[in-house]
């Protein structure tokens, strides 16, 4: 989705610098009292690439969502979103795990994609027919223009992921960060995510997603990032998927099966937070 | 004339209950109004607290005045109120200890400082009597004009950072990451909650401020799954508490305070009755 210009002032002012790449992180460590939970982290994303983070319970995957959202402010070194710091941006998405939403919420799936529009609207200004739009087209592109009305506790657990990623998109976001979006749900809901997160590349939309999931990070990213306090391997599937690699990040909660192309890992230690709430 | 119409005509003879039902209504309104983020955001205890420590500051202007200037004492209570919320707002983001310890904290002390206060004057049991249960008979036409202006002011104040408010209610993360005024936000809204204490102390009174802050917020939240609709509603609901628990308070000489808050409970009792009813006529 193209970022409108508008003249009125907005929640966050930070520009894009041309040519700067879309998240550009290095050195850097954070954590929370004392605990060091990402420790001398480098890497920078390309522009429309789909990224999966991988690593054991309390690798710190989290905490990486949080200080590129701006939320968190690292112990040491830098984080760029297109040359500028996150703190400014109202470009970056982040999708929460389904088990923190309050889904009793008095709103309906509309509301919830126009609070996406916020940042935008700026202060003192309330949501217009061409905010309205956005949110439509917005669900339009998820598949649930017909929901628009839906209270969200009516919506199933591949649907409540869908609106947020609506969300994402009339917040015109262009990095989105999803906590473990496809725990708990069901193999057709997961192929919809995907099929959606390809739209979103045709956009030029680049996304970080957190996962359990071994499988699936082989199979649908272009790039995995390992991580386990510090970035132990960050490249194409085939390169991070190594046994030894594997085995350094995740110790001996891994298992490991002899397929047709060589060793597979075929799950780490995660027990999910998934809570039953399927299609 | 009907005797019906006797029955709701008879009261408004009274210019102290003409009073006192208007400071009802506004009442109802604000309370409800913004309890529905109280009942949203969890946050009774704080509504109840705040209320609750408010005590030591009407007393103080209780006592400074001599008892005789009523209209000051809304003052005493506001500025009561708004530096206690801003007080447990900073003692709960200290993180030394929970904030809702720190809540029981702050407001068992309050109370307490009240309380001796209010003890040292000779007649005390009557006027703790009003500061805990309210005494809205006893609204001026002054105190009426504040009620009006402050209710005003926080309605007004909701509906220019209704967006902002929704987004910070739902979803703190997402008010970080567009980077609206969280802090400020929470303080704004504590420091609306604080008004709507003070505004309401006369009519229902210390002691029984929560239910009017969260039983007719809580009622529509039953009713509704729609934010605007639930304000609307549980302003209705709280209004219609106000309305006819003054007038039972007219006929049975119950207090009016007390009146008020039961007829809000027992509504919220017939909705919640309704809906489990529903609920197993369905299964």
């Amino acid at each position: 989705m193209s970022s409108s210009s508008s003249k009125h002032s907005t929640y966050g002012s930070a520009v894009h610098a041309e040519g700067a790449p879309v998240l550009d992180v290095s050195h850097l460590s954070a954590g929370y009292d004392g605990h060091l939970a990402l420790d001398d982290v480098t890497f920078h994303l390309h522009t429309g690439e789909r990224v999966a983070v991988i690593g054991p319970n309390g690798a710190g995957k989290s905490t990486l969502f949080k200080v590129i959202a701006g939320i968190l402010v690292p112990l040491s070194g830098q984080v760029n979103i297109a040359g500028d710091r996150p703190s400014g941006h109202i470009c970056i998405a982040y999708v929460p795990q389904r088990s923190q939403v309050d889904w009793s919420f008095p709103v309906s799936v509309a509301d919830v994609v126009m609070m996406g529009r916020v940042g935008k609207l700026g202060p003192l200004r309330w949501p217009k027919a061409q905010d309205w739009n956005i949110v439509r087209r917005s669900l339009e592109v998820v598949g649930m223009a017909d929901l628009s009305q839906r209270q969200i506790s009516e919506l199933s657990g591949g649907q409540q992921q869908r609106m947020f990623i609506a969300r994402a998109l009339a917040q015109e976001a262009h990095l989105v960060l999803m906590d473990e979006p496809l725990t708990g749900l069901d193999v057709p809901s997961q192929k919809d995510i995907f099929r959606i997160l390809d739209d979103l590349r045709q956009e030029r939309v680049t996304v970080m997603v957190a996962t359990h999931d071994l499988g699936q990070a082989a199979e649908h990213f272009d790039r995995v990032m390992l991580l386990n306090r510090r970035l132990l391997g960050f490249g194409a599937p085939e390169q991070v998927f190594e046994p030894e690699i594997l085995m350094h990040a995740y110790g001996s909660h891994l298992h490991f099966v002899e397929g047709e192309q060589g060793i597979i890992a075929v799950g780490d230690t995660c027990c999910g937070e998934g809570d039953g709430a399927d299609e | 004339m009907s005797s019906l119409a006797d029955f709701l005509l008879q009261p408004l003879s009274y210019a102290f209950m003409v009073r006192g039902l208007i400071a009802a209504l506004l009442v109802g309104i604000v309370c409800a109004t913004v309890g529905t983020y109280i009942v949203l955001r969890g946050m009774a205890f704080f509504g109840d607290a705040l209320a609750h420590a408010v005590l030591p500051g009407v007393a103080l202007g209780y006592l400074v005045g001599g008892g005789a200037a009523r209209g000051d004492l809304f003052w005493w209570s506001l500025g009561t109120a708004i530096l206690a919320s801003l007080g447990i707002g900073a003692i709960g983001k200290s993180g030394k200890v929970k904030e809702d310890t720190a809540i029981g904290i702050v407001f068992a002390g309050m109370f307490a400082l009240g309380i001796a206060l209010i003890s040292t004057v000779r007649s005390y049991s009557v006027d703790l009597t009003h500061f805990l249960f309210g005494d809205v008979l006893g609204v001026s036409t002054s105190d009426l004009w504040l009620t009006g202006i402050f209710t005003a002011l926080v309605l007004l104040t909701i509906l220019t950072f209704y967006k902002e408010f929704l987004v910070l209610s739902f979803d703190p993360i997402l008010a970080s990451t567009l980077r609206l005024p969280g802090n400020l936000l929470h303080y704004l809204l504590l420091v609306l909650i604080a008004i709507t204490i003070a505004v309401s102390m006369q009519t229902v009174g210390v002691a029984l401020m929560v239910a009017m802050l969260v039983t007719p917020a809580a009622t529509a939240y039953l009713l509704t799954k729609r934010l605007p609709i639930m304000m609307a509603l549980a302003a209705s609901i709280a209004s219609f508490s106000g309305v006819v628990g003054l007038y039972l308070s007219y006929y049975l000489g119950i207090a009016s305070g007390a009146a008020i808050v039961l007829i809000a409970t027992a509504v919220f009792g017939l909705v919640w009755g309704g809906k489990m009813l529903r609920q197993r006529v369905r299964q």
